[in-house]
């Protein structure tokens, strides 16, 4: 039932882009999330599609999972070029559909805007994919902690994260199990109008309530156990260090968008109109 | 009555990185009456196994008919199965909902569309049976201690009188007193009923008391289906899938191996210390 929803898709793999330092995935995307938004021309994107396939290619991730992460947005995909379709203004007319004007300007811009979008969310897709959402969260705290600074709890708000994520897999997990229980004693949970449907959630969210109160109750018990006492003068089993390989990601990484930046801007090729 | 299932298979997550078998070409039969014990390791898929037996998992492969009728046949009454086969999963305490114990146990029967007189009688029959006493009816579950709250639980399903009785584990994490007064409940549910009863557990001590039939499941097989005490003849085998044959089944080997003239098939205390005792007198006579 539930248990087919995966969040935090994390692709478990042994590939040279899974054991980078999250930092450095991190803001390496938003690099190439930034150079997605300069171009100005075909070349840039081809050269966008390009380090993307090399990236995946590397990450061994199987490129079908890559392209799962679009279907949540299609929707928007298509509203979104839809309206630059249509409602871009300028530009010569290439055809009339019933009062509406396609012009080359408006193609344009719906063609760019979609695989811009898409080329993020691929890009996006990929960090998911290849860093576990703890990894994930570390890494924004060491990004993060200059902000201790001004008083920002920043190791407080990332634990708070890793033990929500933690507990995304145990909730539904217990969810599908008390699911599974109630309709064993004949719950049904599937039919009727949305105030039955509403009533009949009662018998699956009281103990999922009482459980998750009963894991909180545990956890912080066995924090304190152990001492925890948040975030001051903590040392970490594994802390993030930079490699040889960080530095070299960085720089591959640098390097593309200072050459995809410029060739986006002053090395156009065309076809057709774009 | 009977469940019967063909060749199944089960495969978690199908076509994803977290693919997982967790039955393979299972297929047994599960008759009137029967007190089986379904033992294995952890993930040998032995709860997946009697999540199938009431139609909450569907199988990848294969079929499972009760009463001779496919159940995955489309229109199939699967609610009329679930009232018929009820399953207690492991630790059903969690599963208590309702402000007191009482109307707790009357969900399942007022699910089944009967009147509230008579989910009042059922639930305070399956009450009765479990041996939960009058006054924690109206108490909150949650004042409960943990064996009066499983005991509460599992009248809840048994207060849907269903035909076969299955529980995943029902002991786990209790006292071995609290232990112990549910499985001699459990196997009194059986005498005293013409009730088929599926028992889930991963100790061999706690099944061979009751049941007569074992299924050993190993990594999603199916590798013993046989008497206790057939079962408990491939003790060697036993260990080598992390499981262990009772206590008394290594002592008779090892007084056998050490020469004296017993029968290796006791499974319980009781039954050895006659074997024993016989054989020693027979000894002394020649």
């Amino acid at each position: 039932m539930i248990r087919d929803i995966t969040i935090g898709q994390y692709y478990p793999a042994a590939s040279k882009v899974h054991v980078l330092d999250p930092r450095v995935k991190i803001i390496c995307t938003f690099l190439y999330l930034f150079s997605l938004f300069t171009f100005q021309n075909l070349m840039g994107y081809a050269l966008a599609a390009l380090f993307l396939a090399a990236c995946v290619r590397l990450a061994k991730v199987p490129f079908r999972y890559i392209v799962r992460g679009l279907k949540p947005i299609l929707v928007l995909l298509m509203i979104t070029a839809l309206f630059n379709l249509f409602l871009t203004p300028g530009g010569e007319i290439l055809f009339t559909f019933w009062r509406l004007k396609v012009t080359d300007q408006g193609l344009r811009t719906a063609v760019y805007m979609t695989v811009r979008l898409i080329f993020l969310i691929m890009g996006a897709s990929l960090m998911t994919l290849t860093t576990t959402p703890n990894a994930l969260t570390d890494g924004l705290e060491k990004m993060l902690s200059p902000l201790n600074h001004i008083k920002v709890p920043v190791h407080e708000i990332s634990m708070i994260m890793s033990i929500a994520l933690r507990f995304i897999p145990i909730l539904l997990e217990e969810t599908d199990k008390i699911m599974k229980a109630q309709t064993a004693r004949g719950a049904d949970l599937e039919s009727g109008n949305i105030i039955q449907k509403a009533k009949a959630m009662v018998p699956i969210l009281v103990p999922l309530f009482v459980s998750a109160f009963r894991r909180a109750n545990d956890l912080a018990m066995a924090m304190e156990a152990r001492c925890y006492r948040g975030g001051e003068g903590r040392t970490k089993m594994k802390p993030l260090i930079y490699g040889r390989k960080d530095y070299i990601a960085y720089l591959v990484t640098v390097a593309y968008t200072a050459i995809a930046f410029w060739a986006g801007r002053y090395l156009p090729f065309h076809i057709w109109i774009f | 009555m009977s469940i019967k299932l063909d060749h199944v298979s089960y495969v978690y997550s199908e076509g994803t990185a977290y693919h997982k078998q967790a039955l393979k070409n299972v297929s047994l039969e599960i008759l009137q009456g029967q007190f089986v014990g379904v033992i294995g390791h952890t993930g040998s898929g032995k709860s997946t196994l009697i999540q199938h037996l009431n139609g909450l998992m569907k199988a990848t492969e294969g079929t499972i008919y009760y009463n001779g009728e496919n159940i995955y046949e489309k229109g199939y009454p699967l609610k009329e199965l679930r009232s018929q086969v009820g399953l207690v999963f492991q630790y059903p305490e969690y599963q208590l909902f309702e402000a007191d114990v009482f109307t707790d146990v009357c969900f399942g029967p007022k699910n089944q569309g009967l009147s509230a007189e008579e989910c009042k009688e059922r639930a305070k029959e399956a009450l009765e049976m479990v041996g939960l006493k009058e006054k924690y009816y109206n108490r909150s579950p949650f004042e409960l201690s943990g064996g009066q709250k499983r005991r509460a639980a599992i009248a809840g399903v048994l207060a849907m009188r269903p035909k076969v009785f299955i529980l995943d584990e029902p002991t786990a994490g209790l006292d071995p007193k609290g232990r112990d007064e549910i499985l001699d409940t459990i196997a009194s549910l059986h005498r005293e009923s013409d009730m088929t009863v599926v028992l889930v557990s991963h100790s061999m001590e706690d099944i061979a008391r009751y049941v007569e039939r074992i299924i050993v499941m190993n990594q999603g097989e199916v590798l013993f289906d046989d008497a206790p005490k057939k079962v408990f003849a491939h003790y060697r085998e036993l260990e080598r899938v992390g499981l262990a044959a009772p206590q008394v089944t290594y002592i008779m080997h090892g007084l056998k191996e050490r020469g004296l003239s017993v029968s290796t098939d006791a499974t319980l205390i009781e039954e050895a210390a006659d074997e024993i005792m016989a054989a020693m007198k027979k000894e002394r006579a020649e």
